[in-house]
């Protein structure tokens, strides 16, 4: 998904999801600095990640690289656990915040296994959104648009032929801590 | 909590909103498609204008956001072919540099002993007039040649114009003899000709890709990790012969962690692979190459089992990675690297790689090295330089480095001290490099600019050599000036315009008008016709008969392509003496030096100390970005990657043993000492061996973020090896110790005042 050709925004059915390549990625932070330009985030809030995890000892070594960011469960303790309404599921299954809602108690962030939250220096609780705002025209994610190496990748679960779907359908997979049962929407191709 | 199935979710994402939240029974709270939601942050510029990066050398196109006078984000230009529409982090972070609150804001002009760093700010004619003068006073007293320009960047085309003007051929960039300049003079002895840059390989179509001491991934040369990604994507498989275990290495089929300073044994060992399980191109080597036979008896003894006991690495790895790197072939890429100054027998090593690039018969081959051109630019007519340029002064004596093809910038630097080379250098420009981080032994460097005349610097940041100017005239960003266009070789030949995005904050000014005015003071107005840098680009970019209207709305305009490998009807030429690629080489012969590779061991660390290995990190370009605010987000200062095992066992920290995030002194064979560095232990490299990431260990005091951070190699590089075939200067000879280190870092300290 990259044209409006094809913009599903707002379309019933849809569920957004992102997959990264952990092949393809080198870590080298494009999309985290990517998504702090698009969205002017403060010096210290962060909505992507690195994670580098290195296995074994010298020289039979292994090492996974990973973009990391909010996963959208599907099903989402964040939103469930707040108790203002602020954090909701937004179209397409996109986890978000009303700005205007949160009032910075921090229980979306203690509900949620992955970290993916902090607290913004304007008050309020901040994650990732996959753009909501790009994507509402039909535009990739800023961190997807900008991947130098094109290990990440956006779009419709639902829709069988988009890019994620195929990518999902050929490429072994995973989540991240499938056992707290979230149904995550962000998918690790390994 | 109730568990949602992704059956039940794809039915309430189908029903209506309210109807959905009601019907599902959960605390999901749920707006429909109108309702708010995340804010939209508003970054789209109102204009986008293109231009090309220079927060490396690479020279990507750049899509600039410009809101309310300001520059919101970089993004890619789609249609530029380096970036294809995407941007290394370094390159997202263009608006670190531009918004940098240290920035020199106006032309300064020494008050105290040179080096003090004391300054007065003066106004532009007042530090033009002190250049004018300073520049006809050389020029009077001893000659123009007595001047010399040190270069790096883009923008630097404009003092070359104005030096070459002045009468002075002295003008050299760190970017040759102390980074890529044995890869050229290695391949240019082989094939005729060098790998350039954008280095002329096909990453993208290659099936197995050999780095030799490269880090692709963490060198983000943002086309050639592009390429990297989708020939991984498309399965190609890595070779990575490496002392640390690089992002590539994790990519790779065959790691070969090589005990560092034994990589031309390794070579040799598998060229013996190559030749004796006849896995080469014959007909390739038959059709364009010589010396095969001198070759083949060169490394017949050269067996995986003598190599071995030189690099460390298993008889079996090296022939099974031989063995597995030559079935790709002729799309099999031995990568040339970039920077290649390691060990002073540097020509030599790139020989061997190129040697192997030529048995694979991957020279003008498709997955292997392209023969790009690029597009024909007429320049714009000027006076002809009228000096006749005596010798350059970078060597001591004219018979040596005999290959040397451009101009050294360590060279330059010796022939400051008096008496070193023919005739001593009086005066130097410096544009846009730190030379007392790019150049090894900083000491010297210093001693060097002590015995100099005049010295002026023009650059963007109150870097360590400002601090040791006459005059420092402050240059605005690439974001806020027109530069000369560019036309490089590339496999589909491109002009590329760099545009002003914004206006130049506080009194900067770009290059070209700062070159034009000291023109203009010292008599070579002739010499700078132009109004302006748009003038002189729109004159070139018209008489190459292109669209101006385009290039500035499109940033870049493609040229017609041409075959660039045989695959595509290219016909192969060698520009050397035999008009064929020279495995055995009768040049090198006559000049005294070994014609094929010979493996010569290096000194090794003595115990408790350890061979420092330096590379790069992907959010920075040396020192260049180390106080860019926005890519310290993510990498605020570099740290000493120490072998887990090793920093398990060091006597000196035996009560309390390392760990990550401990600080650490380092000090260096000649006593030289630099740090507190953090420490980062790891499996990740050979227990010889530290690792830094080049460009920090600021002590220019003018970069509040970088002043104090991380240690610098450069202070620690007091020794360098010479390559006797160009000049180059090996950094990788020098041994560091660990010390503790209990008080607080200089940042810390500035931090806590």
């Amino acid at each position: 998904m990259s044209t409006s050709k094809n913009n599903s925004f707002g379309r019933p059915g849809v569920r957004y999801a992102m997959t990264m390549d952990t092949r393809r990625c080198v870590g080298c932070n494009a999309c985290v600095f990517a998504c702090k330009a698009e969205n002017a985030l403060p010096a210290k809030g962060f909505r992507d990640w690195i994670t580098y995890t290195v296995k074994g000892n010298f020289p039979a070594l292994s090492e996974l690289i990973r973009s990391e960011r909010c996963n959208h469960c599907s099903n989402s303790p964040c939103t469930t656990n707040c108790p203002t309404g602020a954090s909701h599921v937004g179209p397409g299954g996109i986890v978000l915040v009303d700005r205007g809602m949160c009032t910075g108690c921090k229980a979306c962030i203690a509900s949620c296994p992955y970290d993916a939250r902090y607290v913004h220096t304007d008050g309020f609780v901040d994650k990732c959104t996959f753009c909501v705002h790009r994507v509402k025209r039909g535009l990739d994610p800023a961190c997807v648009s900008a991947c130098p190496t094109k290990a990440l990748a956006f779009g419709d679960l639902n829709d069988p032929d988009s890019h994620v779907s195929e990518l999902l359908r050929y490429r072994k997979h995973t989540v991240l801590k499938p056992e707290k049962g979230l149904d995550p929407n962000l998918f690790f191709l390994l | 909590m109730s568990k949602i199935t992704r059956r039940q979710f794809i039915k309430i994402s189908g029903a209506t909103a309210g109807a959905a939240a009601a019907a599902s029974g959960l605390m999901t709270h749920w707006w429909g498609a109108d309702a708010p939601s995340g804010p939209d942050p508003k970054t789209d510029g109102d204009k986008v204008i293109p231009t090309f990066c220079e927060i490396c050398f690479w020279k990507c196109g750049v899509l600039a956001h410009v809101k309310d006078g300001r520059v919101t984000k970089l993004t890619g230009n789609p249609k530029h072919p380096l970036s294809r529409g995407r941007l290394c982090p370094r390159g997202l972070g263009g608006t670190g540099l531009l918004y940098d609150p240290d920035r020199l804001k106006k032309p300064l002009v020494r008050v105290k002993k040179r080096g003090e760093d004391v300054f007065e700010a003066v106004s532009w004619d007042k530090a033009l007039d002190e250049v004018a003068e300073g520049l006809l006073k050389l020029k009077d007293k001893y000659g123009p040649e007595r001047l010399a320009l040190f270069t790096h960047g883009y923008g630097g085309s404009w003092f070359k114009h104005l030096v070459k003007a002045y009468g002075s051929n002295n003008i050299a960039a760190p970017s040759y003899a102390q980074c890529r300049g044995p890869r050229e003079v290695g391949y240019w002895l082989t094939f005729g000709q060098g790998v350039g840059s954008p280095e002329m390989v096909d990453i993208e179509n290659a099936k197995c890709i050999t780095l030799i001491g490269s880090h692709l991934g963490e060198n983000m040369h943002n086309t050639q990790v592009q390429e990297l990604a989708d020939a991984i994507g498309k399965g190609a498989s890595l070779v990575v012969v490496d002392p640390r275990y690089s992002v590539a290495a994790s990519k790779a089929r065959y790691w070969l962690p090589i005990k560092p300073g034994t990589d031309i044994a390794l070579l040799l060992a598998w060229i013996h692979v190559i030749i004796k399980h006849k896995r080469y191109d014959a007909d390739f080597i038959e059709k364009y190459a010589i010396g095969f036979d001198q070759l083949k008896e060169h490394v017949k003894d050269k067996t995986p089992e003598w190599a071995y006991a030189i690099t460390g690495l298993k008889p079996e790895l090296i022939r099974d990675s031989a063995l597995f790197l030559s079935s790709f072939r002729p799309a099999s890429l031995i990568h040339p690297g970039r920077r290649t100054t390691w060990y002073g027998d540097d020509t030599q090593r790139l020989r061997a790689m190129s040697i192997i690039a030529a048995l694979l018969g991957s020279w003008g081959r498709k997955g292997g090295y392209l023969i790009p051109s690029s597009m024909d630019i007429p320049k714009f007519p000027y006076t002809k330089y009228t000096y006749k340029p005596k010798f350059v002064a970078d060597k001591p004596k004219e018979s040596l480095y005999p290959l040397s093809d451009e101009t050294l910038a360590s060279g330059l630097c010796d022939a400051t001290i008096p008496g070193v080379t023919p005739y001593d250098l009086k005066g130097w420009m410096v544009y846009g490099t730190n030379l007392l981080q790019s150049l090894p032994n900083p000491e010297k460097t210093m001693k060097a600019i002590q015995a100099l005349d005049f010295i002026v610097s023009i650059e963007v940041l109150p870097v360590e050599l400002t601090g040791w100017a006459d005059v420092v005239l402050p240059e605005c960003t690439y974001l806020e000036r027109c530069d000369n266009i560019w036309a490089p070789a590339y496999k589909q030949p491109f002009i590329a315009v760099r545009q002003q995005v914004v206006e130049p904050m506080y009194e900067s000014k770009p290059g070209w008008w700062i070159a034009r005015e000291i023109a203009h003071r010292i008599g070579l107005e002739d010499y700078f016709p132009w109004k302006d840098s748009m003038e002189y680009s729109k004159y070139r970019v018209k008489a190459a008969g292109l669209d101006c209207h385009k290039l500035q709305e499109d940033g870049v305009i493609l040229g017609k392509k041409v075959p660039v490998t045989i695959e595509e009807g290219l016909s192969l030429t060698f520009d050397t003496p035999s008009s064929k690629i020279e495995l055995y080489s009768e040049q090198l012969k006559n000049l005294g030096f070994d014609p094929l590779p010979e493996y010569r061991p290096q000194s090794q660390p003595p115990p408790g100390m350890f061979r420092l290995l330096t590379g790069r990190a992907p959010m920075h370009t040396f020192g260049r970005t180390s106080n860019n605010r926005f890519l310290s987000q993510c990498y605020p200062e570099n740290e000493v990657w120490v072998n887990a095992e090793v920093a398990a066992s060091l006597p000196e920290f035996a009560d309390k043993p390392l760990r990550t995030g401990d600080r650490v002194m380092l000090v260096n064979q000649d006593d030289a000492r630099s740090g507190p560095v953090k420490v980062r232990v790891t499996q990740r490299i050979r227990g010889d061996s530290v690792f830094l990431v080049h460009g920090w260990g600021h002590t220019a005091r003018g970069l509040k973020y970088a002043f104090g951070r991380g240690a610098s190699d450069s202070i620690l590089t007091t020794k360098f090896k010479v390559d006797p075939i160009m000049g180059g200067t090996g950094l990788n000879c020098n041994f560091v110790r660990l010390e503790p280190w209990h008080g607080k870092t200089a940042g810390e300290q500035e931090a806590k005042a």
